[in-house]
């Protein structure tokens, strides 16, 4: 009986001593809504799906749209933390999933926004990851990577993205890219030496959108 | 840098500058012959010596541990065989108890049964009477001899008439005797049956009380055996340990694969309990911490309702009284029976888990929904079969106290003479090593020699040529000193064990 009571004690200091270490993951994704990229929603809504269907309980999603001045919460249109019962996570995942169904169905038809502020919203993802306290941040900007600014935006100063990865998705090619497709691969080099200059931990691009898993690969 | 080169007069000529540095170095070599020698035997000896000093102490710790570990393995087969004996002495107790408790009643009831066949069979041997004594009178009329007279023969007729009459009545009533008597025997009948039926259970008793004392006895020898202690005995009780050590090895091989069956069944599920984000150690979650925590409960459980119902005896219970045993037996068989209960409804709810998981994919994939399944029995099988299966586990799992038990004792044995074989393969080692660097040293003896033949050839034939050889030439090189050169035999050896020999043992004396 006494080497009962000390197992049961023994369980209860192991459960007792759990790791404050977070393992959970927090992903930001940005969504370009700005003129012609706002046509790929739809595989927007792809990627929030998978983001749905791999993330488990203690992980954060939250997607936010990219538009002329993207450095606010209020361009944040669904997030949230998934609880650790998965019966309860699994209704939340259902929640955001219809949040994003209805985002998607009031901006149809709908002109995108005039300007491309990335960087606003990568310095906002930035913030709202730190916040989580998660042991791995990624950021998901589902965008052409071609930032335009209006003549107040100011966004040439030095960001700070430590400890957070960026992955680029569905980076499309503009006319101009078709052109000259040095201007599509000096944008991507200029984003991944901003991203790395600012303490990334990494910097990718997937354009194949039928092997999404490759966005979270560790290397 | 300096290269090789720059020691050569010649740089152009290697093998003249070779030949000549050679030269050169002769002398000095063959004036240092005496320390380079000691210098190889004291380097040799100093690899060799510790190394076979390494080996002895090994082979001395492999014979103590092997009489150590015969000590242990001839104790646990005395035990074990004492065990067994036990057994059967409870086995014949519980006979003696079961079958002879009523001996006396069945005796007392046999007794009574072959009296009344006695009495029975006494009155079947009462004969009837004997003729009256008007036979012997018949007899004499019978002789009259027919005269024709006819008031003879009506008196003749007449006593033939009585007699047939009679005869008739006698006959009858010997007849109604012998069927009497024939009754009886058949009203021995049941009572024969009985006595027969008696007479086989006693048999039968007897018969496995033999038999069980026939097993006494062959356990007996086997313990005279045991403590007798030999070498027989000691491989055969090795030979069985290993036998148990591979089969309870894979028993337990099965179990573990039963427990990781029953730790992916209820460690989802468990995630709805303890909270599916947290972690214990490293990627360690801590919903799987307590799946796990819940197997090893229910193993310990099993462990403790094993040993309570002495089916095991890994823990020493047996200063506890019969009433605390029971008590015990009791409380872990209720454990058990309550983890079993959680398991299954851990396991409804992995059920319900995996759907939700299963729908909420469906959804998110955009594809049109699967046509719900009619709700009847043959939806049900998987939840049914999931919940049968957390019930049942976790009694399976307590079975395996049994073989657990096995192995640890029979894990002493093997390891041991594991231990054993493993010291020995080292001193074998060590030893080799030993003997590999001595033989070594002696093989750079003689290449140094044969490096500066030339003076060792040189200072012979100033010696012979000063006639004294005898005296000039050294005495056999002891143990420890330094070799001399070697000086041609006059005889050459005929057995070749003979060079052999002297090459082994350090004497170069050709």
């Amino acid at each position: 009986m006494k080497k009962l009571i000390l197992g049961l004690l023994s369980a209860l200091m192991l459960a007792a001593c759990s790791d404050r270490q977070s393992h959970a993951h927090a992903v930001y994704m940005l969504v370009d809504t700005s003129g012609t990229y706002m046509q790929e929603l739809g595989k927007a809504r792809l990627v929030i799906n998978y983001l749905l269907g791999t993330l488990n309980s203690g992980d954060t999603l939250a997607v936010a749209e990219v538009k002329s001045r993207s450095f606010s919460e209020k361009d944040i249109i669904a997030k949230a933390t998934f609880v650790r019962d998965p019966l309860q996570a699994n209704v939340q995942k259902r929640a955001f999933a219809e949040q994003i169904a209805k985002f998607s169905a009031s901006t149809s038809g709908k002109k995108g926004s005039a300007y491309t502020d990335i960087t606003g919203g990568i310095i906002q993802a930035a913030q709202f990851l730190n916040e989580t306290g998660a042991a791995r941040k990624s950021v998901l900007i589902f965008s052409d990577m071609q930032e335009e600014l209006d003549y107040k935006t100011v966004r040439d100063f030095p960001i700070k993205l430590a400890g957070i990865d960026i992955i680029a998705l569905n980076v499309t090619k503009l006319t101009t890219d078709n052109i000259d497709p040095r201007r599509y691969l000096d944008r991507l080099a200029w984003w991944e030496k901003r991203a790395r200059s600012a303490g990334a931990t990494d910097f990718r691009v997937v354009n194949d959108m039928e092997h999404l898993e490759r966005a979270f690969a560790r290397k | 840098m300096a290269t090789w080169q720059s020691w050569l007069f010649w740089p152009d000529n290697a093998v003249a500058s070779i030949f000549v540095l050679a030269l050169i170095a002769l002398p000095f070599l063959y004036g240092a012959r005496t320390p380079v020698h000691s210098t190889i035997r004291s380097l040799s000896r100093l690899i060799s010596n510790p190394l076979r000093i390494t080996a002895r102490w090994l082979f001395v710790t492999a014979q103590e541990l092997r009489a150590r570990n015969q000590i242990v393995l001839l104790a646990h087969g005395r035990e074990e065989v004492g065990k067994a004996i036990e057994r059967e002495f409870e086995r014949i107790a519980k006979v003696v108890q079961r079958d002879l408790h009523g001996y006396p009643t069945l005796q007392r009831k046999l007794m009574d049964e072959i009296t009344r066949i006695e009495e029975d069979y006494q009155k079947c041997g009462e004969v009837p009477l004997p003729p009256p004594e008007w036979t012997k009178a018949v007899a004499a009329i019978a002789k009259i001899k027919p005269s024709g007279d006819g008031l003879v023969e009506k008196i003749l007729d007449d006593i033939s008439a009585s007699i047939d009459k009679i005869y008739a009545k006698v006959v009858a009533e010997y007849r109604r005797s012998y069927g009497e008597r024939h009754k009886i025997l058949k009203g021995f009948m049941p009572f024969w049956r009985s006595v027969d039926r008696t007479l086989s259970r006693v048999d039968q008793n007897l018969t496995s009380l033999q038999v069980t004392a026939g097993k006494i006895d062959a356990q007996i020898d086997r313990y005279k055996e045991i403590k007798s202690g030999a070498d027989k005995v000691e491989h055969a009780l090795t030979s069985s340990a290993t036998n148990q050590f591979i089969i309870s090895g894979l028993v337990m091989f099965i179990a573990i694969g039963g427990a990781f069956v029953n730790f992916l069944l209820i460690e989802r599920p468990m995630s709805a309990m303890v909270g599916g984000g947290d972690y214990i150690f490293g990627n360690l979650q801590t919903s799987q911490v307590a799946a796990m925590v819940i197997i090893f409960f229910e193993t310990l459980m099993g462990l403790f309702l094993m040993e309570s119902m002495r089916f095991t005896h890994l823990f020493p219970l047996s200063n506890i009284d019969e009433r605390m045993r029971r008590r015990m037996m009791l409380i872990s068989f209720s454990i058990l029976l309550i983890l079993a209960g959680v398991e299954v409804a851990l396991a409804l709810m992995r059920d319900i888990i995996v759907s939700a998981d299963v729908a909420l994919k469906q959804a998110l994939g955009g594809g049109v929904p699967a046509a719900t399944a009619v709700d009847n029995w043959v939806t049900k099988i998987p939840a049914a079969g999931q919940m049968i299966l957390g019930f049942i586990l976790p009694f399976a799992l307590a079975f395996v106290a049994i073989p657990l038990e096995y192995f640890i004792y029979s894990a002493r044995t093997v390891s041991g003479a594991l231990l054993v074989m493993g010291i020995r393969g080292l001193g074998l080692l060590a030893r080799s090593i030993a003997s590999t660097a001595k033989q070594a040293g002696h093989t750079l003896i003689m290449l140094y020699d044969v490096i500066i033949f030339l003076p060792l050839v040189i200072e012979r034939l100033v010696k012979m040529s000063f006639g004294a050889r005898a005296t000039a030439l050294p005495a056999p090189a002891k143990s420890g000193e330094v070799a001399s050169f070697p000086k041609r035999p006059t005889n050459p050896p005929t057995n070749p064990m003979d060079t052999s020999e002297r090459s082994a043992s350090g004497d170069h004396t050709l």
